[in-house]
């Protein structure tokens, strides 16, 4: 079944073929490739966004998908911004892939650390040890984690309040942002704004049951990705209760949704 | 080691003998027999009728296992038999057979996990080492991938399996259930031309059929394609200016098909990116379609990695699968006892202990 052939990625679109200097491939995620790149002048950094297109898909489906997906992040985020949750801005956009090489969304850059890497660096230095720290050591580490985890409890609930969903909430998907660039020392790694970033499965909504679903997402992806956090999720709830009015109600909704075999209902 | 497996947790019965030699050299198969029942078109398979089946045709096959693998009752270690998930009272024939066989015999009763048993036979047969899994049946539609000695399920569907929704619209149509209705879905979308909209039911990593199945099915309904009696051969498709018209059964079962494998082949590919692996293995009964492992192949190329997956006598259910994982636990020293050999319709993946796995 293995099928050797060697693997270019795709060209970037039009705009992007100028740029000087060109931009630089950072992530190749499920959807989308990300770049680094600038925006107006030579200082101002710039996500780009490329959605290439899928050649498993059927053409028609690929164009259907890539141009509702595009407009429905590029349009959550706008509003979030208005909103003033931390997301990052939308800069331009090109939802038709005019050059053939895909559709793109230009955003802010945030200058941070992806959250997941946050907690791995912390779950490794606890394996290598730190599981033995007592006392105040131990206390201090574990405040430091309940408070990025209240802070990620926060901004779900500031976006839940601005009636949106992000549809997939994990570690990977939220940035600590730091206002420089790299390492900073341990005492201070879990400080900072949390910023949501990739709504390329965001949806407008206020029903306490997407929102419930949206928190029981994120809290599965911490309990297979972060098995040594998991314990502290209650945390994140903690920062959404005291994030927006109809808190409460979706709290209470989690429940529901955590006794159901099957994980989210279809209604609507 | 030889440990016999007694699968029948759906329409399959499958009875399967493996060796895993004791000077570590690679497992064998012994012997891999499988009976389907098989319901007329248009139906779908009882749980009671199925269970007779299964009661009539187990011991015919355990007999012929042991003739096939040439092994006699003394050099078998183990009996294993699926404790779940499945249907219940197919699942409850084959338990009392493997518990017979293991009071007649006097061997060790080992229950499996139907998911870690294909599984564990997929990456045995394709010698992939830590895959991102995508188990897709006919009861079944899990992404998995195995971290600090289980398997976590990434993304799952919702509401129902990928293979009942194939199913049950062969069923819409008056396909064949034999020998699969899905293997008769793949044979007619390779006819379809025209692509007609159908919803797309991705969420994160799960997914939903049922809305498709419905939509699909109401097309079928709306064009006159469900019920017996239909002559689509001679259906000429009058097309619009647009190139869209009538749709046929096969073009309804090709867009069915390009949907939900493109669903499955994003929620696998969601799931690469996030646990970091460049390697697919597809298992189960759906894994045969060889459009789906186009599209997957085409996925994983992309990601710089690849596919690995099976034929039809391993993806489909079968009891080596269960042999194969009953002796990777019987061998970590696991033995379900007697009193506890019960079996049950929902049994998750990642409730298993891996024992065996790094």
């Amino acid at each position: 079944m293995a099928s050797p052939e060697p693997y270019t990625p795709p060209p970037l679109p039009t705009p992007f073929t100028h740029t000087t200097p060109p931009p630089t491939l950072l992530t190749q995620g499920a959807e989308a490739h990300i770049y680094k790149t600038t925006h107006l002048t030579p200082t101002t950094p710039a996500a780009l966004k490329v959605r290439p297109s899928k050649p498993y898909r059927h053409p028609i489906l690929d164009r259907r998908l890539t141009r509702q997906r595009i407009l429905q992040e590029a349009r959550c985020l706008v509003k979030l911004v208005r909103e003033g949750v931390s997301v990052p801005a939308v800069f331009a956009l090109d939802w038709e892939g005019q050059s053939g090489d895909g559709a793109w969304l230009l955003m802010e850059w945030i200058e941070g650390v992806v959250v997941r890497v946050v907690f791995e660096r912390w779950e490794a230095f606890m394996k290598a040890g730190g599981e033995g720290l007592r006392g105040e050591r131990w206390r201090a580490e574990e405040e430091k984690v309940r408070g990025l985890m209240r802070g990620i409890g926060a901004v779900v609930g500031g976006l839940h309040r601005a009636g949106v969903i992000h549809g997939d909430l994990t570690t990977s998907n939220l940035i600590l942002r730091s206002g420089v660039e790299g390492e900073r020392e341990r005492e201070r790694e879990m400080e900072g704004e949390v910023v949501l970033i990739d709504f390329g499965l965001a949806a407008q909504s206020s029903s306490e049951e997407d929102r419930a679903v949206d928190l029981y997402v994120l809290e599965r992806a911490f309990g297979s990705t972060h098995p040594r956090c998991e314990m502290f999720f209650g945390e994140v709830l903690v920062g959404y209760r005291d994030s927006y009015k109809g808190a409460a109600v979706t709290l209470k909704r989690l429940q529901d949704v955590r006794m159901r075999g099957r994980k989210r209902s279809m209604i609507g | 080691m030889i440990a016999i497996g007694l699968e029948g947790s759906a329409n399959k019965l499958g009875v399967g003998i493996m060796m895993h030699p004791d000077n570590g050299s690679p497992p064998q198969v012994l012997a891999n027999i499988r009976h389907t029942y098989v319901s007329p078109p248009g139906e779908g398979f009882l749980p009671k009728d199925t269970a007779r089946h299964h009661r009539s045709w187990v011991v015919k096959l355990v007999k012929k296992a042991l003739k096939e693998a040439r092994v006699s009752v003394r050099d078998v270690d183990c009996i294993c038999f699926t404790k779940g998930p499945g249907m219940g009272a197919p699942l409850q024939s084959v338990a009392v057979a493997a518990r017979m066989l293991s009071l007649l015999w006097g061997k060790a009763l080992v229950g499996v996990n139907h998911c870690v048993g294909h599984i564990e036979m997929g990456r045995l047969i394709t010698g992939a080492t830590n895959p991102v899994v995508l188990y897709v049946s006919g009861g079944n539609t899990q992404v998995i991938a195995y971290s600090s000695q289980r398997y976590r399920i990434f993304g799952e569907t919702l509401d129902i399996a990928v293979g009942n929704c194939l199913d049950r619209f062969a069923r819409t149509l008056h396909i064949s259930n034999d020998p699969a209705p899905g293997y008769n879905i793949e044979q007619l979308a390779k006819k379809g031309r025209q692509l007609v909209d159908l919803p797309y039911t991705v969420k994160g990593m799960d997914c939903s059929f049922s809305g498709i199945l419905a939509a699909v099915d109401g097309l079928a309904a709306t064009y006159g394609l469900g019920g017996k009696g239909k002559d689509d051969e001679t259906d000429t498709p009058v097309l619009d200016a647009d190139g869209n018209g009538k749709p046929t059964p096969a073009d309804l079962c090709f867009s069915l098909q390009e949907t939900i494998f493109s669903m499955l082949v994003e929620i696998t590919e969601r799931a690469m990116a996030h646990v970091g692996s460049k390697e697919v293995l597809i298992v189960g009964g759906v894994g045969c379609n060889e459009r789906l492992q186009e599209m997957m192949g085409i996925m994983a190329r992309d990601r710089g990695g690849n596919v690995h997956a099976t034929d039809e006598r391993f993806c489909i259910d079968n009891g080596i699968m269960i042999a194969q994982a009953g002796l990777l636990a019987y061998k970590t020293g696991f033995q379900t006892p007697l009193m506890d050999s019960t079996c049950t319709q929902r049994f998750r993946t990642d409730d298993v202990f891996i024992k065996w796995r790094g």
